[in-house]
């Protein structure tokens, strides 16, 4: 399955965060490579969706839907710095 | 309503479907009279949610066709597997109700800067947020000058085919038909290569802005040849949508 980008979950990104965040900035925790949210590595089909760093793979944040709620875990980045407004 | 949405505000809204328009046999436009809409920017896009008797949902994320002060309006691509896409291709008439949310996005838009001439490079239905971007061009009275790039696989498959057949003053079109081509086609016809973008593209010393959107293999090709030409990685703004979207 082809990877999609973080353009792909902008309104997710907003559901969550309350802010507009595909023009954020991600840190990877595990090679340090740093780029926009829009520009991350999407897959939408795994269960739940995972966002992946462009450079070395890593698993940056996962998402689930359950019962209505939206689990989040940012574990692979080491910042998420929304751009300035 | 101000327009300027309140800063996190993404409710779900019901909108009414003003005309449905066939661009091409898989192709659809929607054009939706959103009275909570609070505006957006060219590229940008809303997410459309579908509700079935039993409850279950499904949602899906479209660019938004039209330009800033325009109507509200997608254009769909029917996936046959797809969940949503054929009953919005299919289904969907004039009068129906839709529910969306949006604008969202901040990244792959234009807001008519002075800067840089425009390459837009389109792959299938990726020419969705760019005809967004040569819309407001022309309403804003910018005279950027644009170079579109726009790979189908033959003319039939031309998304907003008599629109760019007449592209405003400082605008060129270039097509490439990748799988047919009609008789006395003089264009292009392989998929976008390197050599391809370097004869299409705009010199480096006039700093040019690129946006390039389609499939993902699309995108990624496009993009790293931009790059290897010596487009600068932060002028290549990407938006990359695979056969997954339904």
């Amino acid at each position: 399955m082809d990877a999609l980008d973080g353009n792909a979950i902008a309104g997710l990104m907003l559901e969550v965060f309350g802010v507009e965040m595909t023009t954020a900035t991600g840190v990877c925790s595990g090679c340090g490579a740093s780029r926009p949210v829009a520009e991350l590595e999407v897959y939408l089909r795994a269960p739940g969706t995972v966002v992946r760093c462009r450079s070395c793979r890593n698993v940056l944040v996962v998402i689930v839907q359950a019962r209505g709620y939206n689990c989040v875990d940012l574990r692979g980045l080491a910042e998420l710095r929304p751009a300035e407004v | 309503m101000a327009r300027a949405a309140v800063r996190g505000r993404l409710a779900w809204q019901l909108a009414t479907v003003e005309s449905v328009n066939d661009e091409t046999a898989r192709v659809r436009t929607i054009e939706l009279d959103a009275p909570e809409w609070p505006g957006h920017r060219a590229g940008q896009h809303l997410d459309v949610r579908l509700t079935a008797e039993d409850g279950y949902r499904a949602e899906r994320s479209y660019s938004i066709a039209s330009a800033p002060g325009e109507p509200v309006a997608i254009t769909v691509e029917r996936l046959d597997d797809g969940e949503v896409s054929p009953y919005l291709t299919e289904e969907l008439r004039a009068s129906d109700l839709l529910e969306l949310r949006g604008p969202v996005g901040g990244y792959f838009v234009w807001d008519a800067p002075g800067e840089g001439p425009l390459l837009l490079v389109a792959g299938g239905s990726g020419v969705v947020p760019l005809r967004a971007i040569l819309r407001h061009r022309r309403r804003a009275g910018s005279a950027v000058p644009v170079r579109v790039l726009y790979s189908s696989r033959s003319l039939d498959d031309v998304i907003y085919r008599s629109e760019l057949a007449e592209p405003d003053e400082g605008v060129e079109v270039v097509h490439t038909l990748t799988r047919v081509q009609p008789p006395g086609w003089s264009g292009y016809a392989r998929r976008v290569d390197p050599d391809l973008l370097a004869e299409v593209a705009w010199p480096l010393d006039e700093d040019p802005v690129a946006y390039v959107c389609g499939p993902t293999s699309f995108v990624e090709t496009v993009a790293g040849a931009l790059v290897e030409l010596g487009y600068r990685p932060e002028r290549v703004k990407t938006e990359r949508f695979g056969a997954t979207g339904g």
